[in-house]
């Protein structure tokens, strides 16, 4: 981030972080199968993308809440609500393109992905709704090395 | 002479026409030793310095100069001067002559006679003579050596010189491009600075030809011989720039400037340069650049990524208040720390009344920072924040808002090094001391577990800090954290209150004495709380007891527990007595800082604990009823209380222990035991055929025997080994014979080398042999012929398992007996002798086996391996590499996790011959992450997580493959298993991808 290039929101809400999930004892038993549930796929999103504005992940900034993703393991299915900071925000493209191919990249084949913005929370919804539901965009944005590189950037763990 | 004279001549002649350059040695041996003499030398030179030839005349000089830097040290002032004016005269001549004549320079500038007013003309001559950037690298940097020795010996006649001087440095200096040149002109330029050479009108010469390279971006190639650092290059030119301040006009806007910069690396390196500043400046250089710099210090801390920036922001900041603060105030003048901060505060303290918004923690930062940079900038930021952020409190009521004003008010109740007040100034909370206890007593009584977690940190604060705690704020406190111990179950906030109870009792064990530990010792003697409550009891009275006076209170208490344990009055479980021996321990290791406290475990503790343990054993024996004491968990659990107290015994209680636990052990010695009701002929050495009873009590002689130090003369010691022997060999009872066999390992290892101690050993070693059975007795140091006999066991086909452990038993640190702590003779490096001499033996044992045989060897390398230090794991590895990939694709499961745990960490930082492996490696790894045991699927997956950062174009080839193996596991049935996938895979796919790695 250069220092003299004015943010969009410069000065965000941000939120508490869940803490880790518990361990349980049956999550070290050989033989109790865990489905994917919601927090897993919560966890794989909040703690691993950055918004690519602030040095936040999505979780701080309540952008992906646990409640608004919904995982059914035996039907292959994922359905991920997320909410732009402002409604009109720029980057709400961008941030929906993160969690598509983050999904991609840690789920198995047999899932189907469904990533689409709160119902209400940005001025162009229906228009991102269907960038991020068109296969055929998705590759080829993908592509496209520039947009990949900002991706990878939003999907890099935090080291610096 | 004549002879001398025309060897001589042969000499130059060879050097000069011959082109012989060994010759120049010679000559100098010869001039060294007195053979000849310089006035000589320059004679028999004379036809060559004065030839027509450019190169001829180069080689004379070149010659003269060789000599002159062997031998600058024996010169008289006299040839010194004449020498001088020689070669001042040549910086005229031809330029292929001028290297030399720069190095003939060079060396007589070192001499210790200099002639007055040589400096001064040498200088003169060079700057007018030369233009110093066209010669080559060797000869600049002549240049600063000349400048260097001029300035170490003739700093007076220097500053004689003038601003001349370092117009002839700047000069000189201008486009300098070479490190190493650098480094040396840095130094120069450092002198000059720091030794007050007088500048003149060249200060903004002198700031323009260094900073040019500020900041540095260096980075050295790969085979730099002379390894210089960017580091290096750094903190000299800093040490420059920040030198004086006239340079602080230039300085400040440049780095206003630069903090604008794209690059990380320049942020830092103008923040830290700042921040030196601050110790230099007084506040007229920096008024006019305040409002400035610190717009760019906040824009920094509020907009960044990085720690680094951040952390370097902040410590600037604190600089430039702490500068600010010392300055002397003028009746006329406005208080410029005054100022200065009333811009800060107007800038951060709005943001401190959005508790919810992203910046209140950067602003927080920043004032924090600047309060802590002296006491009166604490005093001015604290009295005008510290009353909005409790208003701020008591105005919002959710609880998520509370705590982070509670967090935020918590770094300024912590004072900085430089905040403290001095003496005879009260802290500067006094003026709100009050409000703070109440405010933090409220948030003790909140529901949420974060908010009263920030109470307990911020009540440890004002607690440490004399007079912001009145004596009945004290008592409130207290009741407030032992209510909160028998309350609260949240883990993370019982361990919060635990902790801040520790801190306070440190300070007003009155207090605690008087209601903490009564109020917990009728809650867990009343029988009726449940196990959890008991615990935190137990916890807390451990962590309390850092005093003696409170540990003659509460240690008591646990033996009472204890106590009751054994009459089986309170129903205490075996893992609840357990917890109360760990706490009794954490309690004795203040002995090791308390003298008092170890006399008090001596005294009462052991004795009463020794007392229990044989109690509890007699009556399982004669009643059959069962007291939890003569469990083995508890009993586990008893010998380190006792072997931590006993290893801070000084050595007169320390020998009185000795005897009384031997007597007691050999003899049934009951007599120093409290509550005298016991037996009188007790054989508790004796190998009993019922199970363990009496004979597993031989642990509590190890603890107490085997901690004491070195020193100690233990009583009777070869009827005690003989008879530990015996138990070890003969006792069917596996806790027994295994204590038994640690409490001989412990005391034969305390012996002196000696005959005595060999005579030992080749008696136990003939009874071993005869009697296998026993291999836990491999537990000694001086296990090495014992060794022998396990290599014998590993083709056993039955015991070949159990021998390869033993090789872990070995290897491993023993928490019981044979550590540091215990003051146990461990010889360093025996890790690594150790593999030294058996690992080549195991490899050949593994070369020769069969094949199912094989995965003992493995199995008993990995354990070896595993427990080495690191830096011998990254030698050794090469060698090995080929068998712990055998290892992985052994069948064995153990063996799997036990290479794959100890190849994780040496693939963070890869050896060179790991490169030529890889292709086996993934193969192997990869197969291992469909394994039916998770911990060897998840292990697996964190080496593959590993591998992708090993450097990118060794490890790309492999990336299809992985992506595509990863993809299984992140189907995986078990959910750690999908975590470790899951990361795994999003690093692999982000090498060698745009925007990656």
């Amino acid at each position: 981030m250069s220092g003299g290039t004015r943010l969009e929101n410069a000065n965000p809400l941000i939120f508490q972080r869940s803490g880790e999930r518990l361990l349980t004892a049956t999550d070290e038993d050989e033989d109790v199968a865990d489905p994917i549930d919601d927090r897993e796929i919560f966890d794989i999103l909040s703690k691993s993308i950055n918004d690519p504005e602030h040095p936040l992940s999505l979780e701080e900034l309540n952008v992906v809440e646990q409640m608004r993703v919904n995982v059914n393991d035996r039907e292959s299915m994922v359905s991920v609500e997320f909410t732009p900071t402002i409604p009109h925000c720029s980057m709400a493209t961008l941030i929906g393109l993160s969690i598509k191919v983050k999904l991609l990249r840690s789920l198995p084949d047999r899932f189907k992905i469904d990533v689409h913005i709160t119902p209400g929370t940005h001025a162009s919804e229906d228009a991102v709704n269907k960038q991020l539901a068109d296969k055929e965009r998705v590759a080829a944005a993908l592509e496209n090395s520039q947009l990949l590189e900002v991706v990878n950037q939003c999907l890099s763990t935090r080291t610096m | 002479m004549a002879a001398d004279n025309s060897v001589l001549l042969g000499l130059v002649e060879e050097f000069v026409s011959g082109q012989v350059d060994s010759k120049a040695a010679e000559t100098s041996t010869g001039v060294k030793n007195g053979q000849f003499t310089i006035l000589q030398l320059v004679e028999a030179l004379g036809v060559s310095l004065s030839s027509s030839q450019p190169q001829t005349r180069g080689r004379g000089v070149q010659l003269l100069s060789q000599v002159l830097q062997e031998c600058y040290s024996s010169l008289s002032e006299r040839e010194v001067e004449v020498l001088l004016a020689f070669y001042e005269n040549r910086l005229k001549d031809h330029y292929v002559i001028i290297p030399h004549v720069l190095q003939g320079l060079k060396a007589l500038t070192k001499c210790s006679v200099l002639p007055p007013g040589s400096a001064v003309s040498v200088l003169k001559s060079i700057f007018q003579d030369i233009h110093v950037q066209s010669l080559m690298l060797a000869e600049r940097s002549c240049v600063y050596n000349i400048l260097i020795s001029l300035m170490e010996s003739k700093e007076e006649e220097l500053k004689g010189l003038g601003a001349d001087f370092i117009f002839g440095f700047v000069q000189s200096v201008d486009g300098e491009r070479d490190p190493r040149n650098l480094l040396l002109a840095f130094q120069v330029a450092r002198n000059i600075i720091q030794r007050g050479y007088d500048l003149g009108k060249f200060v903004e010469e002198l700031f323009e030809v260094m900073s040019c390279y500020f900041p540095i971006d260096f980075s050295p190639p790969p085979s730099d011989p002379r390894g210089i650092t960017q580091e290096e290059l750094v903190l000299s030119l800093r040490a420059v720039l920040t030198g004086t301040s006239q340079f602080a006009e230039f300085l400040l806007p440049l780095i206003i400037e630069k903090l604008d910069s794209d690059i990380q690396s320049a942020k830092v390196d103008s923040l830290q340069t700042l921040a030196a500043c601050g110790l230099t400046y007084s506040h007229k250089e920096l008024a006019e650049f305040l409002p400035g710099l610190w717009s760019s210090i906040r824009r920094e801390v509020s907009q960044t990524a990085s720690e680094r920036v951040e952390s370097a922001g902040l410590s600037a900041l604190s600089a430039l208040v702490s500068c600010l603060s010392r300055s002397v105030l003028n009746s006329d003048s406005e208080d410029v720390l005054q100022v200065f901060l009333s811009l800060v505060l107007k800038d951060c303290q709005h943001h401190l009344c959005e508790p919810d918004l992203k910046l209140v923690w950067p602003s927080a930062k920043l004032l924090q920072a600047a309060a802590g940079a002296s006491y009166r900038a604490s005093l001015i930021v604290s009295a005008a924040i510290i009353p909005a952020l409790l208003e701020q409190y008591n105005n919002r009521t959710q609880c998520a808002h509370r705590r982070t004003l509670l967090e935020v008010l918590q770094g300024f109740v912590q004072p900085t090094a430089l905040s403290r007040p001095a003496d005879g100034e009260d802290s500067v909370l006094v003026a709100f001391q009050q409000s703070l206890c109440g405010v933090v007593f409220s948030a003790l009584t909140e529901s949420s577990a974060g908010l009263q977690v920030t109470a307990t940190r911020v009540l440890s604060a004002l607690g440490q800090q004399p007079g912001l705690m009145a004596q009945t704020d004290v008592e409130k406190a207290v009741d407030h954290l032992s209510r909160l111990i028998l309350e609260e179950d949240d883990p993370k906030l019982s361990s919060a209150v635990v902790e801040c109870s520790g801190s306070l009792a440190h300070l007003h064990p009155k207090a605690f004495i008087s209601r903490l530990i009564p109020r917990l010792k009728e809650e867990i003697l009343s029988g009726q709380s449940d196990a959890a409550v008991r615990q935190r009891c137990v916890t807390a009275l451990a962590s309390v007891s850092s005093l003696p006076s409170v540990v003659q209170e509460s240690a008591p208490v646990l033996l009472q527990v204890l106590a009751s344990a054994h009459t089986g009055s309170c129903g205490f479980s075996v893992e609840e007595v357990a917890a109360v021996c760990i706490s009794l321990q954490k309690i004795a290791e203040h002995a090791r800082d308390s003298e008092e406290i170890g006399r008090f475990f001596h005294d009462i503790i052991i004795p009463h604990l020794l007392g229990l343990c044989l109690q509890a054993a007699l009556q399982t024996r004669d009643a059959g009823h069962s007291s939890p004491l003569t469990d083995k968990a508890v009993l586990s659990a008893v010998v380190p209380v006792m072997s931590t107290a006993c290893a801070a015994l000084r050595s007169e209680s320390a020998s009185r222990m000795a005897a009384q636990a031997v007597s007691l052990f050999l003899d049934g010695d009951v007599s120093f035991l409290p509550e005298n009701a016991f037996p009188s002929k007790i054989q508790l050495l004796q190998s009993q055929a019922e199970s363990g009873g009496l004979s597993q009590l031989v642990c509590l002689l190890m603890a107490c025997v085997c901690s004491l130090p070195r020193s100690v003369e233990i009583p009777e010691i070869d009827r005690l080994l003989l008879q530990l022997e015996d138990l070890s060999c003969t006792c069917t009872h596996l806790f027994s014979f295994t204590s038994a066999a640690k409490c001989f390992a412990g005391l034969v290892n305390k012996r002196p080398a000696g005959e005595a101690l060999d005579a030992v050993l080749e008696r136990v070693m003939k009874r071993i042999s005869v009697e296998l059975e026993n291999t836990s007795s491999a537990q000694r140091t001086q296990a090495f012929t014992l060794l022998l006999w396990l290599f014998a066991l590993l083709s056993d086909p039955a015991l070949g398992s159990q021998a390869a452990d033993g090789f872990g038993v070995l290897m491993s640190d023993c928490l019981d007996v044979l550590n540091r702590g215990c003051h146990a003779d461990v010889r360093i490096m025996y890790r690594q002798r150790f593999f030294a001499e058996n690992s080549t033996k195991l490899v050949q044992g593994f070369n020769s086996a069969e094949q199912e045989k094989k995965s003992c060897y493995l199995k008993a390398l990995s354990h070896i391996v595993s427990n080495l230090p690191r830096q011998v794991q990254l030698t050794e590895l090469p060698a090995l590499l080929p068998l712990l990939l055998e290892a992985l694709s052994c069948a064995d499961q153990a063996v799997q996790l036990s290479t794959l745990s100890c190849l994780q960490p040496v693939l963070l930082e890869p050896p060179e011959a790991l490169r030529n492996q890889l292709e086996a490696l993934f193969s192997r790894l990869l197969a291992l992450t469909t394994s039916p045991a998770m911990k060897v699927r998840i292990a697996s997956l964190q080496c593959v997580h590993a591998l992708s950062r090993l450097p990118e174009h060794t490890v790309l080839p492999f990336r299809a493959r992985v992506l595509k193996a990863l993809a299984v596991p992140l189907d995986d049935k078990k959910r750690l298993v999908r975590k470790e996938a899951v990361a795994a895979r999003a690093e692999w796919f982000l090498l060698g991808s745009p925007g990656g790695r």
